[in-house]
């Protein structure tokens, strides 16, 4: 879910609005080989699952909608599946479903994260070490057990967005942790200080001093979210545990292995998925490395 | 002094890390909509065609509540729980293999998952450490950014595609391991033994994999910032060999931040190797779960999450209190 990378090195402070004209030559420092690899993953895929499903010819979660178990063609890109479904569209789908729910997971348990972290670690005392025992315990205690038992429970019977928000409900401690290691070294600093002999107060300060620096890690954070995310729900759905009829990166391989793909030989309906979620998963990675080096980078400049 | 403090205060956290996990345990499933005794009820129902009478109902229903501790209100509930729970180890009988206790179940499945587990883990943190240690060495040399690279491409990759392509490489591809693999029970002998082991090193390799490139990555970054301390160049001014350099005054600082790492991120890979049971059909907790999780059989699930918990966080408590054996510095303080 996160790197130690990250917990060492502590982001710096994102430029604060540069002037129109030099916007440009600003946000060159953003820029290294590891970033720009990422980015141009994400921008392909992304655009590419969010636009493609425009032009399907036909919804690739309905069953039966093809022959089965046709080979590669012209018409089917990768030929279709034992339930008679085109495996490119499916893929499409899943990567455009399992990119929203990442995004979704990413952006709740980072207010999460944010909230309970900088208050922790700025607030101190009594409820700095309450909130710190839960965040422990929650990093602590295994996850998958309790998905499985929540999965077994509700078998199906909800809506994908439930799926995300209990990944939610379970993903935000570990970015707490950070966020509140961060605010505590940023406690003891000469801006701070000078904020509070100015008059502010705690909020005022929460939001307009200490939230800008921690912005950086934020964006690094949100992305290493979205990994965790769409990495949980596909492992839930890997193993049936998830709502399987939606194509995910999970669902596509939980139907391959359940029709025995293996064994019949339909190499590409679980190959296809393993080379899609790889360089997804390259792509978000190289990207939120990419953002922690330029960050580092920036703050060894400065 | 200060050790004891440290392990008191490292006691503490352990014991509130059980019982609120614990406590998560016991609310979620009570918490949710759906009642697993009006579903199973249903079952029984739609398979004698609804020729069951309204009192055998109502009296399956008393057996099933008692069964999943289900009588009383909530705080009665949770009384009897923590009680059955710490004090028996008792989660009642299986539902598929009635009347056979959970406890006997779980406990017949620990030693699979304890032995994969902890040699897979071992050895993707030995070679991981060494691997990264390389690489953050001579993080200038060309060479080592090729070992970088390695782990920038293993640590993304989640468990299950990373399962299911060892899978496929190594069983489809190139036939070396049966596809599903079998596990002999009974008497153990060497022949039966040498089969487990064989079998067993689809899934290892899986595991040691992924906490590989995880554990290149994070030395990586530790052995690049220890390499600049001053004391290692102090180091070679004073005329220390690279590998003295290395082992000695980079790799021991560096490691210390290694092993509470590995104590942090003990639940993922807890995690993992349940999954990784459930696609290689190995004997361990995982597949129990996996069983239990389509067959419904609560208590069996309820056994298992409570005893990784308890499995986890004392993995947790022992790696923290071996800490200060190989931290000097927490003694002096």
């Amino acid at each position: 879910m996160s790197i130690d990378i990250k917990d060492t090195a502590m982001p710096a402070v994102l430029v604060s609005a540069p002037a129109r004209s030099k916007a440009r030559a600003s946000w060159l420092w953003l820029v290294n080989p590891r970033l720009a690899a990422g980015l141009a993953i994400l921008v392909v895929m992304g655009l590419g699952s969010f636009v493609l499903p425009l032009f399907a010819p036909a919804d690739p979660s309905v069953q039966a909608t093809y022959m089965r178990n046709l080979p590669m063609s012209p018409v089917h890109w990768l030929g279709t599946n034992a339930l008679g479904q085109d495996i490119f569209w499916f893929l499409v789908f899943a990567v455009r479903n399992s990119l929203m729910l990442g995004v979704l997971v990413a952006a709740g348990v980072t207010v999460i994260a944010t909230i309970v972290g900088l208050s922790a670690g700025y607030i101190g005392g009594r409820f700095e070490r309450i909130v710190m025992l839960f965040v422990d315990t929650f990093i602590t205690i295994p996850l998958l057990p309790i998905l499985i038992i929540l999965g077994a429970l509700i078998r199906g019977n909800t809506s994908f967005l439930t799926v995300g928000i209990i990944i939610m409900i379970f993903g935000w401690a570990w970015d707490a942790r950070t966020v509140r290691s961060m605010a505590l070294s940023l406690r003891e600093r000469e801006f701070i200080n000078m904020a509070r002999f100015s008059g502010a107060n705690t909020i005022q300060i929460l939001v307009r001093e200490v939230f800008p620096y921690v912005m950086a890690y934020t964006l690094v954070g949100f992305i290493n979210t979205i990994l965790f995310a769409i990495n949980l729900e596909a492992t839930l759905a890997v193993i049936g545990l998830s709502k399987i009829e939606v194509p995910t990166l999970g669902s596509i391989i939980f139907w391959a292995l359940n029709y025995n793909a293996l064994f019949t030989g339909q190499y590409v309906w679980i190959v296809a998925p393993i080379v899609a979620t790889v360089v997804l998963f390259l792509g978000l990675f190289l990207t939120s490395t990419g953002f922690n080096a330029a960050f580092a980078s920036k703050r060894g400049v400065s | 002094m200060g050790v004891m403090r440290y392990v008191a205060k490292r006691l503490g956290l352990y014991l509130a890390v059980l019982f609120i996990g614990l406590t998560i345990t016991f609310l979620l499933p009570r918490l949710m909509p759906i009642n697993p005794v009006d579903g199973y009820i249903g079952q029984i129902q739609s398979r004698a065609n609804g020729s069951i009478s309204a009192e055998a109902i109502a009296e399956l229903r008393v057996n099933l509540e008692q069964l999943y501790g289900l009588e009383g209100d909530l705080f009665t509930q949770y009384l009897a729980y923590l009680k059955r729970v710490v004090l028996n180890f008792d989660f009642g009988p299986s539902f598929t293999y009635y009347p056979q206790p959970v406890s006997a179940m779980i406990l017949n499945a620990l030693p699979w998952t304890l032995g994969l587990l902890l040699m897979s883990t071992f050895i993707a943190w030995v070679m991981g450490n060494m691997v990264g240690l390389v690489a953050g060495y001579f993080h200038r040399k060309k060479a080592a950014s090729v070992l970088e690279f390695v782990g920038i491409l293993l640590y993304p990759i989640p468990y299950y595609i990373l399962a299911v392509t060892v899978l496929l490489l190594l069983a489809y591809v190139f036939p070396i391991f049966p596809l599903s693999a079998t596990f002999p029970v009974g008497q153990m002998t060497p022949e039966k033994f040498g089969m487990i082991i064989y079998n067993s090193l689809l899934p290892g390799i899986t595991l040691v994999l992924a906490g590989f490139g995880w554990n290149i990555l994070s030395m990586k970054a530790l052995a690049v910032a220890t390499t600049e301390e001053p004391y290692v160049t102090y180091a070679r001014l004073k005329g220390a060999s690279n590998w003295m350099r290395m082992t000695r005054y980079v790799f021991r600082n560096a490691l210390l931040p290694q092993v509470t790492a590995l104590a942090l991120s003990l639940g993922m890979v807890f995690n993992g190797a349940l999954l990784t049971e459930m696609i290689f059909s190995y004997p361990g907790i995982g597949l129990v779960m996996r069983t239990a999780a389509t067959g419904g059989d609560y208590n069996v699930l309820y056994g298992a999450i409570t005893l990784s918990i308890i499995a986890v966080a004392t993995a947790g408590l022992v790696i923290d209190l071996i800490y200060p054996l190989l931290d000097p510095r927490i003694r002096h303080r």
